[in-house]
């Protein structure tokens, strides 16, 4: 496999991890905290609170797991490597 | 390429192959033969669960019937709350499978010892990190949708798809292609990534070390088997539901 081809794919296998993460982990963040504020302002319902907030927070992951993939495919399943 | 990863430590428990496949030749197919083995374990354990549940029905559960019971509950729980008391219960069986063969598969390939048993090529795993099985199951929640839609409305289906405005009609037509996309790649990356994870880090240190992670994977799994149910029972509730019926404010 040609050697450009082989740093290129490296180097943007971490670019698309790293960039990928940065979104998702700003969205977790706001929406823990958020998440954290309504237990306190009503501690009852945290049960509810809590079983949203795992959802939501399967869904942003689910972002970086985009990225996470295009990584995978550049590292294992390289569609340029001849 | 990149054989530095897969560097098989002294244990010869901790090895990384991705794309590395035991192939079955059926026809003019090649299939992934690990995943059909673990598919089939999956399977045969959830049959074989709901068989001994069911043989000897109690009025008062015990033991696995209590299990199978509760599974039962949580599933139908479950789409109640995203389908609505009025059409859950004709979906309960499909959301239901989908999600107890997601969560056994993903549970099994994280508690199973599978790397014990030597394959000539590829390694046992979860079936649900290879991306073909979360393809399939994803387009079953398609088909499942569309047929949810087509036989409620006929017809008239379609004109969910230019309600509000036809201009957003190629917008909708994308959304059938990325449903699938999003549901098999959120799965697949997932598992495929907590494993990854786990191999990496028994590759460095072998012992102990990799258990809060492997526990935080049985989380995620678990997590995630829940959300393509969702996102299953989510879809089919939005083909059902009248797409004109509530009014908005301007």
């Amino acid at each position: 496999m040609d050697p450009i081809v082989q740093a290129a794919s490296v180097f943007s296998a971490a670019l698309a991890i790293g960039l990928a993460s940065i979104g998702p982990g700003i969205g977790q963040g706001n929406a823990a905290g958020q998440a954290v504020e309504g237990i306190a302002r009503q501690p009852e319902a945290e049960g509810k609170i809590r079983g949203t907030l795992l959802l939501t927070l399967a869904f942003m992951e689910s972002l970086t797991i985009y990225g996470l993939v295009i990584a995978l495919v550049l590292l294992f399943a390289n569609p340029f490597a001849v | 390429m990149l054989n530095f990863i897969v560097a098989p430590n002294s244990f010869h428990l901790a090895s990384l192959e991705v794309g590395h496949h035991l192939y079955w030749q059926i026809g003019n197919l090649r299939v992934h033969g690990q995943v059909f083995l673990v598919s089939w374990f999956v399977i045969g354990l959830l049959v074989i669960a709901s068989l001994l549940a069911t043989r000897n029905v109690q009025r008062v559960p015990r033991g696995i019937q209590n299990l199978m019971e509760y599974a039962l509950e949580y599933v139908r729980e479950l789409s109640r709350n995203q389908l609505g008391e009025k059409d859950y219960r004709p979906w309960v069986p499909f959301i239901g499978t989908l999600f107890l063969f997601i969560f056994v598969s993903n549970w099994s390939g994280a508690l199973i010892p599978w790397k014990l048993i030597k394959l000539p090529e590829g390694e046992l795993a979860a079936p649900t990190n290879d991306i073909n099985t979360t393809v399939a199951l994803a387009l079953l929640v398609s088909l499942a949708y569309f047929y949810a839609g087509f036989s409620k409305k006929g017809l008239g289906y379609f004109a969910k798809y230019i309600q509000p405005t036809p201009i957003l009609l190629p917008i909708a037509i994308l959304e059938d292609f990325t449903k699938p996309l999003s549901l098999s790649f959120r799965l697949f990356g997932n598992i495929l990534a907590d494993e990854l994870v786990v191999a990496v880090l028994v590759l460095l240190v072998p012992l102990f070390v990799p258990l809060p992670v492997m526990l935080l994977g049985l989380f995620t799994s678990a997590i995630q088997a829940l959300v393509f149910a969702t996102l299953a029972a989510a879809y089919i509730h939005e083909a059902i539901e009248g797409h004109g019926e509530e009014e908005h404010a301007p």
